[in-house]
């Protein structure tokens, strides 16, 4: 990344980014995002013209094929890609969270492995720590790992997946060691679905991000290579609270870019739609309301690229960091994109427009990646960490 | 195959208006002209094929570098940017003296450039740069395709298409049906920044003390009128389907559309 742009925050290279990500999203994502939502379809053109594009490319190392491009630079394209479909900047988002565990704690020869296909698009990866009966309480998963040899079988079910049924890896979370410490139970490793055992048991029908698969994966003792451990054994559920503090922004610059979407369409229909013998603009109950949005979304974006910036520095209270833009991104998300709908009047509940969708795709910001409510307990407990 | 391709920067299409002098305002956000993009589509796949290098070559104000940035991340190898505060408010005439003599200081063998710019409109500069260094002139290209020291164009006619062939270094007009213009990749992005874009100067293409630029415009704009806003069109609202197509039958008739 070359020095600070003087036209603000961004650099030459991120705001050239933005810009060319920003157009492809209005001249060839934006056409489909209705469809994609109307039919629950994944939109595999997208996933091609955004691994031609570079885009999949972007949050990996440039020795191993990719962008190398820092944490805000990928937000601000998940943020443009979002602002036009929802499912679409989703793509990105999980490329990186599923990518996150390889990159944190990969080694050369791991990375070596399995990044140049997912740099280069070919490749997606899901993140698989969810089960049906741990989801906030990640810690409390039962899927397992036994060594065997030089392999491991995990056997087990993962819920909520996304991408899961069209990623070719999935970073699986398991019990290696069901007697130790509970956050020292875990390991983590990285499968190939194309491996015997591994099957997709059922895909969810959806609220929102409907053209964005998430899957249950049934694991019957699929056996991985012991070379496909990432770190050590036991290193599973520390090295998935470190993901989650980076992927998290993802998802709060997807929330982000549909608050801007749901705004850019709320202000444009509002200097349109004519009641009273005027527009409805220039109704000041009308103007607050899209102001409101406004600061919201202006607000949360502020937000997100100084998480970003100070995660990228290393900052030690990192996960604050994290959860603060998302529990901030995701509630304006949700409050702008129910305004948008209110600006719209009976307009913005038909699927004629597009600020339904957006508030149906909103609502999953504030679910994923921990609920809101986990993210206030992140938050509280770095401040108790804080002794005077 | 070493191709420059003429570019100029525009103002963004809808967004183009006219300063206190009567000249287009370039302080607006400048785009490459849409033409262009389409024979630079071009010089890029022709190069991908058959090896080769494609060089930029605009006329426009110093600061005017972002589009030149753009064209550079679709995968130009370089720009050469004449630029000259005297030039401002340069007729055609200047304009192809201008590009023509840049290109004298390049090596080349195919020159593109788009049928014509979104802000001026002329369509001249192209044919105009081929008379003054006496090159074969190409125009109204659908197909560009190299040959063993030459080259093969299907020009649109009215009737279908021509094959001509000429030899190189030649001048070839595109049409927007060579193809759509790439997206630039992001790496194409991140790698045009360490593109060289070369400023020259009037003095610097031998056209010092030399009678071009906005003083010797050949041309004098009068004025400039926007066109009368179109009235409302007319809804035929008879639920009749018969009424309904018998009423828009007669409104042709009215104009003699039919």
């Amino acid at each position: 990344m070359v020095a600070a742009s003087a036209l603000g925050r961004l650099t030459d290279d991120q705001r050239a980014i933005r810009d060319a990500v920003r157009t492809l999203a209005r001249e060839r994502v934006a056409p489909r995002a209705a469809e994609i939502d109307r039919s629950a379809e994944f939109p595999e053109d997208l996933r091609v013209l955004l691994a031609e594009q570079g885009i999949l490319g972007l949050p990996f190392p440039e020795r191993h094929g990719g962008l190398g491009a820092d944490l805000l630079t990928v937000c601000l394209a998940i943020e443009a890609l979002s602002a036009a479909c929802a499912t679409t900047g989703l793509i990105l988002a999980v490329q990186v969270l599923g990518a996150l565990p390889l990159l944190l704690a990969g080694s050369e020869e791991q990375l070596g492995r399995f990044v140049p296909a997912l740099a280069s698009g070919r490749d997606l990866v899901a993140f698989a720590l969810t089960e049906a009966d741990a989801g906030s309480d990640a810690a409390a998963i039962r899927t397992r790992a036994v060594r065997d040899g030089e392999t491991y079988v995990i056997s087990g079910t993962k819920r909520f997946i996304s991408h899961g049924s069209v990623a070719s890896l999935v970073t699986v979370f398991a019990v290696t060691d069901p007697e130790a410490d509970r956050h020292r139970r875990i390991s983590a490793f990285v499968v190939e679905t194309a491996s015997p055992g591994f099957t997709v048991s059922r895909l969810e029908h959806k609220m929102g991000i409907r053209g964005s698969p998430t899957a249950e994966l049934a694991f019957d003792e699929v056996r991985v290579p012991a070379a496909n451990l990432l770190g050590a054994e036991g290193d599973g559920f520390g090295l998935a609270m470190r993901t989650l503090d980076r992927s998290r922004p993802g998802i709060a610059a997807q929330a982000v870019g549909i608050a801007q979407g749901a705004l850019d369409v709320a202000a444009a229909y509002a200097g349109q739609r004519r009641q009273f013998g005027k527009v409805i603009g220039e109704f000041q109950l009308v103007q607050g309301l899209l102001a409101d949005m406004d600061a919201r979304t202006e607000a949360a974006r502020q937000l997100l690229y100084t998480a970003c910036e100070e995660i990228e520095r290393g900052a030690p209270d990192a996960g604050r960091w994290s959860a603060l833009c998302k529990l901030v991104a995701g509630d304006a998300a949700m409050a702008v994109t129910t305004d948008a709908v209110q600006v719209l009047g009976g307009y913005g509940y038909l699927d004629d427009f597009p600020v339904e969708r957006m508030m149906r795709d909103a609502k999953i910001t504030q679910l994923y990646e921990g609920t809101q409510q986990i993210q206030r307990l992140v938050i509280a407990r770095a401040l108790l960490a804080h002794k005077p | 195959m070493r191709i420059v391709v003429l570019v100029k920067p525009v103002p963004d299409p809808g967004e183009e208006r006219l300063g206190d002098d009567g000249r287009l305002d370039r302080s607006v956000t400048a785009v490459i002209n849409g033409n262009d993009e389409y024979v630079l589509e071009a010089a890029l796949k022709l190069v991908e094929a058959h090896g080769g290098d494609v060089t930029l070559l605009s006329m426009a104000p110093a600061g005017v570098t972002d589009p030149i940035r753009k064209a550079l991340a679709m995968g130009a190898t370089r720009a050469v940017l004449v630029s000259d505060p005297t030039l401002a408010g340069a007729c055609s005439w200047s304009t192809t003296q201008v590009l023509a003599a840049a290109l004298r200081t390049l090596e080349y063998d195919l020159v593109l450039a788009g049928a014509d710019t979104s802000d001026g409109g002329g369509g001249i500069v192209a044919a105009g740069v081929a008379t003054l260094l006496a090159l074969p002139y190409l125009s109204h290209a659908r197909r560009i395709e190299p040959l063993d020291g030459g080259v093969r164009v299907e020009r649109l006619s009215a009737a279908g298409h021509d094959v001509l062939e000429a030899t190189l270094p030649a001048v070839v007009v595109g049409t927007q049906l060579l193809g759509e213009p790439r997206y630039p990749s992001l790496r194409g992005i991140m790698g045009a920044r360490a593109k060289e874009i070369a400023v020259r100067t009037l003095a610097e293409i031998g056209l010092a003390d030399r009678p071009v630029g906005g003083a010797h415009a050949t041309t004098a704009l009068r004025a400039t009128r926007q066109p009368a806003p179109r009235g409302s069109g007319r809804v035929v609202r008879d639920l009749d389907p018969v009424a309904a197509a018998s009423a828009i039958v007669d409104f042709l008739v009215e104009r003699r559309a039919i």
